[in-house]
């Protein structure tokens, strides 16, 4: 399926985009990072949580939103 | 008092003293208060390698961030007896000194504010999707991480 994945900090610096559109055969939230990593190698890295719908999801669940979000650690405050 | 309204929780760039003391202004009025409690957060001019931190630079997931500061609102008022709580969050570029983070919180009795207040900003801080730049004065930059 195509899905819109969205970056923020330093995983959009790292993809060099804020988001792109990418075909995706896996399932979970795991597959799509496994996914991710093939195409930016220092994802592996980082500590990343996977979100749909506004939230995180753990990384054995479906995703079922054509529109995911890629989060870095947080900073705020 | 609850607000069920997904509020903007983001200004952009650094939160002034002038919008720190109307806020304060604005709740004479509301004569049931007894005690505020005020947390402000200020860039800290880190150094690293010897060089120091000039700002941080604040993004977000926006409408992921604004939904988590609703639901820690509602939380908080379910847990602590308040009258009101405002929270103010900067976006944007932050020289260090300035205020980047504003949460105020009101009730009739000191005790719950105080703890009223620790558990927002403990709650911000580890599940609102923002994002620090530190940005050096050379320009160069780290990503902050909440510790």
């Amino acid at each position: 399926m195509e899905l819109q994945i969205k970056y923020y900090g330093m995983l959009a610096e790292i993809s060099q985009c804020d988001e792109e559109l990418l075909n995706f055969d896996g399932t979970t939230g795991a597959d799509l990072l496994h996914f991710l990593i093939q195409k930016y190698p220092s994802f592996a890295t980082k500590d990343i949580k996977v979100a749909q719908y506004n939230q995180i999801i753990d990384l054995g669940n479906k995703i079922t939103s054509s529109e995911i979000a890629l989060l870095p650690p947080f900073s705020g405050g | 008092m609850m607000d069920k309204k997904i509020k903007n929780v983001f200004r952009e760039g650094a939160i002034s003293s002038e919008f720190i003391a109307n806020s304060i202004a604005k709740h004479q009025v509301k004569t049931n208060i007894g005690a505020h409690n005020i947390f402000l957060g200020q860039v800290r001019a880190d150094e690293l390698d010897g060089k120091q931190v000039e700002a941080i630079e604040y993004t977000a997931h926006v409408e992921m961030a604004n939904i988590t500061f609703h639901e820690i609102r509602e939380e908080t008022f379910e847990k602590f007896d308040l009258t009101c709580m405002h929270i103010y969050h900067s976006i944007g570029l932050v020289s260090a000194g300035e205020i980047c983070l504003f949460v105020f919180v009101s009730s009739p009795r000191r005790k719950q504010v105080f703890k009223a207040l620790e558990f927002v900003v403990e709650e911000i801080k580890a599940k609102v999707p923002i994002f620090g730049k530190e940005i050096f004065e050379d320009t160069t930059h780290q990503w902050k991480v909440n510790q």
